[in-house]
């Protein structure tokens, strides 16, 4: 079930430059799944609506939640100032996440571009599968990488050719000769379309993460919107909401 | 104590609504707050066909407040008298249906197919959203538009309707005037303020349909007096509301004369609002040993 409410910081570094971890105590932590996000609210009374930030990892046992985000305005700045201790309040747990059984037994590709890296990771650590996971990054400071080693076999592609492949996720495919059944992937729009279009044409499923600004986070204002080759289920009319619909959707389905 | 309302005959357990286009039909806050404490659940604008809305980036974060570009995505009036009405009968709650439409043929369709729909108690007629290019704010800006499409729809109305006014007007005593005049129940008001936000770095518009309206708690203050205006100008019951997030700001419109409020944007904000604020009611009529709720509708000293 849904729920607001205040959760603790337990622990928060800068791993990359504007890019945060932390972990925050929540029982939010019981039902959620690799690829749903949460809504954190800034407590600066001048900003009024969640942000809507990925779930990078679970620890059912401690109950808590981690996750890596970017600075890109106040109310991440304001995040980013939290000490251990200090509250926090999140609305969640939202979206529908990624389809574990989709992979499960099956050759996979588990997919990250830059700030699309960190809601990989618990899918990485779940999913039973073959996992060749390939990570995006602009440059050599690659942030989390480290995490993914004993999930599987990790594969890097940078922009500036300074680690790995030099180029994207799609150029490291083709470098190192892989192949997969299906793929899981989260990233920039340019990188979810090149996927889009070579699941196409190997004929394979692809399950791909989106982000749209949002307002409420739990389907109800129609702000987040994508649009689909089906009917929507709410408003049939193709559009489909990425908070509640999404934020996974299968590549096939969405009009990106 | 009766926290009871009733507006144009339809008595409301409460004076707490929600404002339309941020609750849905109830759906997805129903996961949060129990429907049933609720003095009646607006309904997201619905039309005579389904409508896609506006393309994407529909929302944006302002000081105080959001825009929101939506465009009014809805399914239509066949698969809503399917699917939300059964859904909100379910509830011991007043269905009341916010009706939008591109022309008066649009509207009437759907208010001649509501008619049928005895769950519903009261219609309110959006002629004031600001983010659909043809209709909607075209009725709602100009005096004779607004008195005719009034009049239009209240021959057609089985249920009482209220007209959803817009703020983005030069008097609005005006058109609450010429609501009333053309019939109407009842007022709600404001809509949203339209505004416009433009992102200097990419120096782009922050929406894709570049402006957008405004919600969210820095409006209160010219919804409270909007609200003061109109309820002194007519007769028939005012619904207020613009960036309620307490119960403080509820009684604040009550005593600038609302008959009932409704909460909007703030659920975005603090799913749990609706229900904290009548809850705040309660205690603010307890501390000032108010019998009835309706001895506070208008009473600000003047």
């Amino acid at each position: 079930m849904k729920e607001k409410k205040l959760g603790k910081v337990i622990s928060q570094k800068e791993i990359s430059k504007n890019i945060f971890d932390m972990w925050i105590a929540t029982d939010l932590a019981d039902q959620a799944k690799p690829g749903q996000f949460i809504g954190v609210y800034p407590k600066d009374k001048s900003t009024i609506l969640p942000r809507p930030i990925s779930i990078c990892e679970i620890d059912k046992e401690k109950k808590a939640l981690r996750i890596v985000y970017r600075i890109a305005g106040a109310g991440t700045t304001e995040f980013s100032t939290y000490q251990v201790g200090d509250e926090v309040a999140i609305l969640g747990t939202l979206g529908n996440g990624f389809p574990l059984e989709a992979g499960k037994g099956k050759k996979v590709f588990l997919i990250g571009g830059g700030i699309g890296v960190p809601p990989i990771l618990e899918m990485a650590k779940q999913m039973d599968a073959d996992k060749s996971i390939l990570l995006g990054y602009r440059d050599g400071d690659l942030f989390l990488k480290e995490d993914f080693d004993i999930y599987g076999k990790v594969y890097v592609a940078t922009e500036d050719g300074s680690v790995g492949t030099k180029g994207n996720v799609m150029d490291a495919i083709a470098t190192n000769g892989l192949e997969a059944e299906a793929i899981f992937a989260c990233g920039p729009m340019p990188m979810l379309r090149a996927i889009k279009r070579y699941a196409e044409e190997k004929g394979i499923k692809a399950y791909i993460s989106l982000e749209e600004h949002m307002a409420c986070g739990v389907g109800a204002c129609l702000g987040c919107v994508v649009k689909t080759k089906e009917v929507d289920h709410h408003s049939h009319v193709h559009n489909a909401r990425i908070c509640t619909d999404g934020p996974v959707f299968d590549a096939e389905e969405v009009d990106i | 104590m009766n926290t009871q309302v009733t507006i144009a005959g339809v008595t409301l357990k409460n004076p707490v609504m929600t404002g339309s286009g941020t609750f849905g039909s109830g759906m997805e806050y129903g996961e949060f707050v129990d429907l049933n404490r609720l003095g009646a659940v607006v309904t997201k604008g619905v039309a005579n066909v389904p409508w896609p809305g506006n393309p994407t980036p529909r929302v944006a974060e302002v000081y105080g407040g959001m825009l929101n570009a939506i465009g009014l995505q809805n399914p239509g009036i066949e698969v809503f008298c399917e699917r939300d009405i059964p859904f909100l009968k379910q509830y011991d709650t007043k269905i009341i249906v916010n009706v939008c439409g591109k022309s008066v043929e649009d509207y009437l369709e759907v208010v001649d197919r509501l008619s049928h729909e005895e769950a519903v108690a009261m219609l309110e007629i959006n002629v004031s959203c600001p983010n659909v290019k043809e209709g909607a704010i075209a009725f709602g800006q100009k005096a004779d538009a607004l008195y005719n499409i009034t009049s239009e729809i209240k021959k057609h109305a089985k249920q009482p309707i209220i007209m959803k006014l817009s703020p983005n007007v030069t008097d609005i005593t005006e058109m609450a005037k010429a609501a009333e005049a053309a019939g109407a129940d009842a007022l709600s008001l404001i809509n949203t303020l339209t505004g416009m936000k433009i992102d200097i770095h990419r120096r782009k518009f922050a929406l894709a349909n570049k402006t957008g309206g405004m919600s969210g708690p820095a409006i209160k203050p010219v919804a409270v007096r909007m609200v003061y205006q109109a309820s002194h100008a007519v007769k028939i019951p005012v619904i207020g509301m613009g960036g309620i997030a307490t119960a403080e700001d509820a009684i604040e419109f009550i005593l600038a004369g609302a008959t009932a409020v409704s909460v909007g944007a703030m659920n975005f904000v603090n799913p749990y609002t609706t229900v904290e604020v009548v809850e705040g009611i309660e205690k603010y009529m307890q501390q000032y040993g108010v019998e009835n709720l309706t001895d506070l509708i208008g009473a600000v000293n003047d």
